[in-house]
């Protein structure tokens, strides 16, 4: 077989503690996402349009939703008869096995799978972002730069600077400083949490790292500022298109947010950059006589009788007459009743709200929202706070 | 019970007319995202054939465009799976004219198959019909023939396949006629047969003096078969003019009516992928009684009418009683109603275009207006 130039590894095994209810039973990058995507469609569509065909997707945190839904990676063109997409959970093996530890142990437990490949370079992604980028542009850049290893670089607001991986570089792009989540940044230009390695840099470097027993294994917190101190060859690529860390209940409203308007700061209507998805055999969505539906999006097999204004409607979900939904999030599956009120609502899948809810009040706003997990059932006439949580298959009265 | 499907992509095209200049009738749009040969390929998907024959004549560039390896259906397999059967022809010989022929031409597909029965259907149909029972009751009828029948209320003066059964079901008369009026019993163009009858049939067409399915087989087998009827009571819509494709496409505006066809029993109707953004609606957007696909952005007025993948409706455009297909994109301050605009039309500013439900004013495919 030919030789890949480049595969990529998927962490895909983050919980995403601060998704609260949203994670409760599904992984980070299974999370619902526009109307008919999960965050990890992002990564996976940015692969495809990169000319990438292998993808090894490292799960470990409430795989299987996760599992079922990659699937063999048909809906990412990802179904290849040499390559595509593999999911790589944690495994035992004769010497025994053990869960991963951090981002850099994970592809450690891995080696096996770069080495089958034996791709030139290895390109590291995360499963928490929303962001269409086309990876072989940086990856032409690697090369160029004849970089050991060349991270992905995003220039963020200043006053958040401090929850990333900041770096300077040179006017070369070569990386002069890295400090991970640093209390006073130097720069505001932050990790994406994308890394280009040349493979043979990466094995060593994953091999030194286990052997080294302070490491915590992580790719910022170890590896990059360790060849960084032994003078490798690391570069900077800069990004500048939307990309989003959706890691908090607020950060993931906002990216669904960001898809409404007639010029949306994330527009995913381009033909030359489409984002894959698994699509649902539904017919087309409908909206009643009584139905409004207003600055939103929505998308296959939803039936629309009451009010939806800039909110994103997912797969199949019923708005009843009466029903006002505003600045909300509705996920796949979910049926709003009759009369119900929702202000900054991020209600998950499968979540059944009965007539006249009330959910949300005059403190709501994107701050304070309130979030419903999969599953649960709002019984007719309840109201619930902005901020309130239920948890996934709750049920309140 | 393996049974073999076998589609007639091209049979009636000349009824649709401008809907098929460019397309056969089994690629014909419908219901905002899918084509005709949809609703055929998932009714036999879902009832458990894993290996069809797409049989076709002319005009099949658009299907096989849409159709591609049959994956969208679970019709790509090693075994079996989605086989498009285009016509074979030494230069002598012309093309088919009817399904009788058509058959013929395929007779090496079907004596090489194995399976026990074949279930034929054409491309003229919109139901969600579970044909593993059809086969079930063929096997329990013993039957060498069932054709699935239903109850029609004929009216005008269209050749129709009448069909006369005893109180079994069993057909004991089929007249092929125009002039029958009031509720009959029609075919419905789908039925199940052994396959190893169906061989000695085409093997004995010669002898037996069989040209039609319809007008031979069906007329005179009556007496010498055991021919069964199955009769479809659920929504079943005859895609047999402009006109009805018009009318059964607005029908399915009607929430019973996208249930029963969508969602019956989880049985999905399967279609081609295309990975559209979901459908954005706008500030100014007023929607009612309309179906949206994805992809659709939409600015302006739409009542009672289904809107196909990636259509846009500028601001001030107002469209009523109207099916319009993929990507076509209507300007600002034009108005329609009761058209149909077929793929990449362009409707400029200010347009009014209009025609009345019993002739929907058609739009061709790429015309600028």
């Amino acid at each position: 077989m030919k030789k890949k130039k480049c595969i990529a590894m998927l962490l895909a095994g983050g919980q995403g503690t601060r998704l609260f209810a949203l994670t409760n039973s599904v992984a980070k990058p299974a999370v619902s996402f526009g109307a008919k995507y999960r965050i990890i469609d992002f990564p996976l569509s940015n692969c495809t349009n990169s000319g990438i065909d292998t993808v090894g997707v490292l799960t470990q945190y409430q795989p299987l939703i996760l599992n079922e839904y990659v699937g063999n990676g048909e809906p990412w063109d990802l179904d290849r008869s040499y390559g595509g997409v593999h999911t790589l959970p944690p495994y035992q093996a004769k010497a025994g096995g053990e869960w991963y530890k951090g981002t850099a142990n994970a592809i450690y437990q891995n080696l096996h799978f770069l080495n089958e490949y034996d791709s030139e370079h290895v390109l590291i992604l995360s499963g928490d972002h929303i962001y269409k980028m086309d990876y072989s542009k940086m990856l032409g850049e690697h090369i160029a730069h004849n970089a050991d290893c060349t991270i992905a670089v995003i220039d963020v607001p200043a006053d958040e600077a401090s929850r990333f991986g900041i770096m300077d570089f040179a006017a070369d792009k070569r990386i002069t400083s890295f400090e991970e989540k640093p209390k006073n940044p130097k720069s505001n230009h932050a990790s994406m949490g994308v890394y280009i390695f040349k493979k043979e840099v990466l094995v060593r470097e994953l091999i030194a790292d286990e052997a080294d027993k302070t490491s915590v294994n992580d790719f910022g917190k170890n590896i990059i500022p360790k060849m960084l101190n032994a003078g490798c060859a690391m570069y900077a690529y800069s990004f500048s298109g939307y990309w989003k860390d959706v890691g908090t209940v607020t950060s993931l409203w906002e990216a669904n947010m960001d898809l409404l308007g007639t010029d949306p700061v994330l527009d995913l209507d381009d033909p030359s950059f489409k984002v894959y998805s698994r699509n649902e055999p539904l017919p087309p969505s409908y909206i009643g006589v009584s139905g409004k539906f207003v600055n939103s999006i929505m998308t296959t097999g939803c039936e629309i009788y009451g009010t939806v204004k800039n909110s994103v409607i997912g797969e199949g979900v019923t708005v009843k007459a009466g029903a006002v939904v505003e600045n909300s999030v509705i996920m796949q599956g979910s049926v709003i009743g009759g009369n119900v009120k929702i202000n900054y609502g991020m209600v998950d899948e499968n979540v059944v709200i009965e007539d006249g809810c009330v959910i949300g009040d005059e403190r709501s706003d994107k701050h304070n929202i309130t979030l419903i997990g999969r599953d649960s059932v709002i019984k007719s006439g309840t109201k619930l706070k902005s901020g309130e949580i239920v948890e996934n298959g709750g049920n309140k009265a | 019970m393996k049974t073999l499907g076998i589609v007639f992509g091209n049979l009636h095209d000349s009824d649709l007319g401008e809907l098929t200049s460019i397309r056969s009738i089994a690629s014909i749009p419908f219901g905002g995202r899918f084509r005709l040969i949809d609703f055929v390929l998932s009714n036999m998907v879902n009832s458990g054939i894993t290996k069809v024959g797409v049989i076709t004549k002319n005009n099949y560039q658009s299907l096989m465009d849409h159709v591609g390896s049959g994956k969208h259906w679970d019709l790509s397999r090693k075994n079996g799976g989605l086989i498009m059967l285009p016509p074979y022809n030494d230069g002598d010989t012309s093309l088919y004219r009817s399904r009788f022929e058509a058959i013929k031409n395929i007779m090496p597909f079907i004596s090489t198959s194995d399976e026990e029965y074949v279930v034929m259907s054409d491309c003229d149909s919109v139901c969600n019909i579970n044909l593993a029972d059809v086969v079930q009751r063929h096997i329990d009828n013993h039957a060498d023939i069932t054709i699935v029948t239903r109850k029609k209320e004929l009216v005008n003066k269209k050749s129709r396949t009448v069909i006369e059964t005893d109180k079994d079901g069993r057909v004991i008369n089929v007249v092929n006629t125009d002039k029958a009026r009031g509720e009959n019993t029609v075919f419905t163009n789908i039925l199940v047969m052994n396959r190893k009858f169906l061989l000695h049939i085409l093997e004995n067409a010669t002898e037996l003096n069989y040209n039609s399915f319809s007008g031979d087989v069906l007329v005179r087998g009556a007496k010498d078969y055991r021919i069964f009827t199955y009769m479809q009571n659920g929504y079943f819509a005859n895609i047999d003019s402009i006109a009805n494709y018009y009318k059964h496409s607005l029908e399915l505006l009607d929430k019973d009516i996208r249930d029963e066809l969508f969602y019956s029993d989880g049985a999905n109707i399967y279609t081609k992928v295309r990975d559209s953004a979901p459908c954005k609606i706008g500030n100014d957007a007023i929607i009612s009684n309309s179906l949206i696909a994805d992809g659709c952005v939409i600015e302006g007025e739409v009542r009672n009418s289904i809107l196909f993948r990636g259509v846009k409706v500028a601001k001030g455009t107002k469209i009523t009683n109207s099916i319009v297909f993929q990507d076509t994109e209507i300007g600002q301050n034009s108005v329609l109603n009761c058209v149909i605009a077929d793929k990449r039309v362009t409707v400029l500013e200010g347009r009014m275009l209009s025609g009345h439900e019993t002739h929907p004013y058609y739009i061709a495919k790429h015309a600028v207006i």
